[in-house]
């Protein structure tokens, strides 16, 4: 009987304890309105069903997330990671474009540019955008909201100035499959942040980038004085978090075929803030946690299903998507958690 | 002289949690005086100015100003009572403009709205009286530290104070800036006013001072009056020791044979704007060299120079009788230099991180990114130091930041020694820790000196510095003044250097 409180309160405190807890409690409430929730079908070899469309859907938002979650733990932020998606999409959907042709009666699509040349095309350009906010964070030491927030001011304009102002369509089918595509009968993206989330975590557990990145997030000075060069590693996490907002660009520009300068990766920064956040990663930097951030992009997204599947009216799902989060930053909170605790104690010990 | 003292303070106690802060401590102020507090780190100069302001409450004694006892709650009700304090660091609006600098909180009003002109005309005034004559309509940001130094003391006097509190103004000022501080401060003498003087430079003490108490640990110690007590005098009163040469017996003498022949590290003329004087500075391997000097001498600038933190700006550094430039810690630390810095919260440990990755720290950035330590690896290290330096722990993995500040300071140790270094900056390895720790960690400093490694030993008790050193570099106002040999020091032959006694 002793043991069993003790091995519960371990459990309690891993950092993906209440991350997950929550994703939990929501699935179930979206059982309880729509009992066929956990279904997955199989439709011409592809697997269907909510929890297979959320992962899907979530699955720019988990991207940027992860490469969020670096910025964060250094003590930063990047505001700027919608407006790289705009121009990541906009370079992407431009350079292909795409026609349909028929030659010789035989339908053929042709992009302007052969497809991997302009998807490693945006991806330089994501790049390139991170570079330049790494450049203002740990090159001219701007403090991170406002560095990354000219990027996020003037990259709608830019990507508007790629697309002409218009909507940019792309006819080239093949691209099609970053986004919509199945393979295996599970979404080409789930790949995508697979490939990405392992190669993430080769580089923090086996190499030193976790602990350095956890050193200067959790004190800059006693790093730097210990032979670390904060400043480089600040910079190419910039630029790191910049490739995930364009890879999350491709998938994005491919599953809506075309690149809106004005609305692609509207508010993602914020949503991946969020999922940060609601994944046990303080803001305040240091100990970070990826797989807690992809529960939190799972969270945001289930949670977004949930406001659809039960018909909240529209005008009202923003109000009701707050309040969820406010509840899950509560009860989240160190201090809420002791204060709640104390009372309950007192309340037990008067009883 | 029968002039009546302007402000009394007596028999003042002030106790915080754990510490007794100031026990029975006295001031009194003259008008027309610059009254200089003197003492070390901690002796309660600061406290005995925060009761005066109205910050701190005192447990016990009475203020008197003009001989009615007063009870300042809050620094509001201090400053209406005509005492003012301008702060080490400026706590001014750097946005704002030089005159709303100086009158914000009590604007002149018209019938509606404020009343710029009288304040830019008076603004102008005000500094005018204190010989500066700049745009008060500009942010204050826009004009040198020294002159916003001058715009609080400005601000200070438009409140019509009587007594005018200074703690380190001068800190951040060049000496063409402190002279012109010094001539303000002349002039306001001579209109009757009181002036508190804080500093840590003995010079500009004599340079300004009429008068000095000194405190130590809490205690008033004496009131002397400037010109009848001797540099040496004063450095032995708030040091607190009748210094004699027979209770500091030569200390271990340097094992002559193993001191290498050629300096590891070799500064010549090494120096920076705003920090350090050029100096000449050989550091041997087995061979510990201490660093002496009072509080604000430069020692800490000297080490930040030597590890690459701050830039040198003249001079050479050799490591092994190569040239070369640090200009970042990561270099330092690449030629074997290590560094445990004084302050050991904000400057050395990552207290979130585990002991085991404290440890391993420097190790790791040294071995570069890609080559990783393998836990298993981490683990060993850590266990090793962990049982070679005693660190009291019931395992690696807890954060570092729940040990107590002596093992702190080892696990910095362990985190330098880890990396194999060639020479070792100790900043105040002792500053904080109980006395059973203290000799602990003497004894390993001076078991790693004896293992040939060159020791930069720094610590404002001097007695622990003549103890360990073998050689020591005695520093003042940010100048290397000289250097003694271990056997030929003692407390006396240094604060001798320090106060210029002797050449």
């Amino acid at each position: 009987m002793k043991r069993l409180p003790a091995t519960w309160r371990d459990l309690a405190r891993h950092p993906l304890f209440w991350p997950g807890v929550t994703l939990l409690l929501l699935c179930l409430v979206n059982v309880y309105f729509n009992h066929s929730f956990f279904d997955i079908e199989v439709k011409s070899g592809h697997l269907y069903g909510s929890v297979i469309d959320i992962l899907n859907r979530a699955a720019p938002l988990m991207l940027v997330a992860m490469g969020m979650t670096l910025v964060i733990a250094t003590r930063g932020i990047d505001i700027s990671v919608g407006a790289t998606v705009a121009i990541s999409g906009a370079v992407v959907a431009s350079l292909i474009g795409g026609s349909l042709i028929i030659q010789n009666g035989v339908q053929t699509y042709v992009s302007n540019v052969p497809m991997p040349l302009a998807i490693v095309a945006a991806l330089a350009v994501a790049l390139l955008c991170g570079l330049w906010n790494g450049l203002l964070v740990a090159g001219a030491g701007m403090q991170p909201i406002i560095a990354t927030l000219i990027l996020m001011v003037a990259g709608r304009g830019i990507a508007q100035l790629i697309t002409e102002g218009q909507i940019v369509t792309v006819y080239y089918e093949p691209f099609f499959i970053i986004g919509n595509g199945f393979l295996l009968g599970i979404p080409v993206s789930l790949y995508i942040v697979a490939l990405v989330l392992a190669i993430m975590l080769l580089l923090i557990h086996r190499t030193a980038l976790g602990l350095f990145i956890e050193s200067v997030g959790i004190n800059p000075v006693a790093a730097r004085f210990s032979g670390i060069s904060a400043r480089a590693l600040v910079f190419w996490v910039y630029a790191f978090c910049a490739l995930t907002a364009g890879i999350a660009a491709l998938i994005i520009t491919s599953n809506v075929k075309s690149a809106d300068g004005n609305n692609a990766g509207l508010l993602l920064e914020l949503d991946a803030i969020l999922a940060v956040t609601l994944g046990g990663t303080s803001l305040a930097g240091g100990r970070f946690s990826i797989m807690g951030s992809l529960l939190g992009s799972l969270i945001i997204q289930t949670l977004t299903y949930a406001i659809y599947s039960l018909g909240v009216p529209p005008e009202i799902n923003m109000v009701v998507k707050a309040l969820v989060v406010f509840g899950v930053c509560l009860i989240q909170s160190e201090a809420l958690r002791t204060m709640l605790g104390k009372h309950l104690f007192r309340t037990g010990e008067a009883a | 002289m029968t002039v009546e003292p302007i402000l009394v303070m007596q028999g003042i106690c002030k106790s915080f949690p754990g510490v007794a802060a100031l026990k029975n401590a006295q001031l009194r102020l003259f008008p027309g005086e610059v009254h200089a507090l003197m003492g070390q780190n901690g002796a309660g100069k600061s406290t005995l100015i925060k009761v005066l302001t109205g910050v701190e409450t005192p447990d016990a004694g009475e203020i008197r100003l003009n001989g009615q006892a007063i009870r300042p709650a809050c620094v509001g009700e201090a400053q209406k009572m005509g005492i003012t304090a301008v702060y080490q660091e400026i706590n001014l609006c750097p946005n704002l403009s030089v005159a709303e600098n100086i009158f914000i909180g009590r604007f002149p009003m018209r019938a509606i709205g404020i009343d710029w002109k009288t304040i830019e005309r008076e603004a102008t005034a005000e500094l005018a009286a204190l010989n500066i004559h700049i745009d008060v309509s500009l942010p204050l940001a826009s004009y040198p530290v020294a002159i916003q130094q001058m715009v609080a003391i400005a601000r200070a006097l438009t409140t019509e104070a009587q007594v005018l509190i200074l703690d380190e103004p001068t800190s951040s000022l060049d000496e063409g800036e402190v002279e012109r501080l010094f001539q303000a401060l002349r002039q306001l003498k001579q209109k009757g006013m009181a002036i508190v003087f804080i500093t840590h430079f003995l010079d500009q003490t004599y340079a300004i001072a009429d008068r000095i108490t000194v405190l130590r640990n809490g205690e008033f110690i004496g009131e002397y009056l400037a010109n009848t007590l001797s540099r040496l005098d004063l450095i032995n009163t708030m040091v607190g020791r009748e210094i004699n040469e027979a209770s500091y017996a030569a200390n271990s003498s340097a094992n002559a044979s193993s001191v290498a022949k050629k300096p590891y590290v070799s500064a010549k003329g090494l120096g920076s704007t705003g920090g350090m004087h050029p100096f000449d500075l050989d550091l041997y391997q087995g061979q510990v060299t201490g660093l002496g000097g009072l509080l604000g001498s430069g020692r800490t600038e000297t080490a930040r120079l030597l590890f690459g933190i701050d830039r040198a700006d003249s001079g050479t550094i050799r490591i092994d009788g190569q040239a070369v430039r640090l200009n970042s810690p990561r270099q330092a630390v690449r030629y074997g230099i290590a560094f445990c810095p004084e302050d050991r919260k904000n400057e050395g440990i990552v207290a979130d991180l585990s002991i085991r990755e404290n440890i391993i720290l420097a190790l790791q950035a040294r071995r570069g990114i890609f080559h990783y330590l393998p836990k298993r690896a981490q683990s060993a290290i850590a266990e090793q130091y962990i049982e070679q330096l005693g660190i009291r722990t019931s395992d690696a993995e807890k954060p570092i930041g729940q040990l107590s500040g002596g093992n702190q300071q080892k696990a910095l140790l362990a985190r330098w020694l880890a990396t194999d270094p060639k020479m070792l900056i100790l900043d105040e390895p002792t500053r904080g820790i109980d006395i059973a720790a203290k000799l602990e960690i003497m004894e390993l400093v001076k078991a790693q000196c004896e293992k040939g490694l060159a020791i930069l030993f720094i610590s404002s008790e001097m007695s622990e510095v003549l103890r360990v050193s073998d050689r020591i570099a005695v520093l003042r106002d940010r100048q290397k003044i000289g250097e003694i040999a271990g056997q030929d020091a003692d407390e006396q032959n240094v604060f001798r250097m320090i106060a210029g006694a002797e050449a």
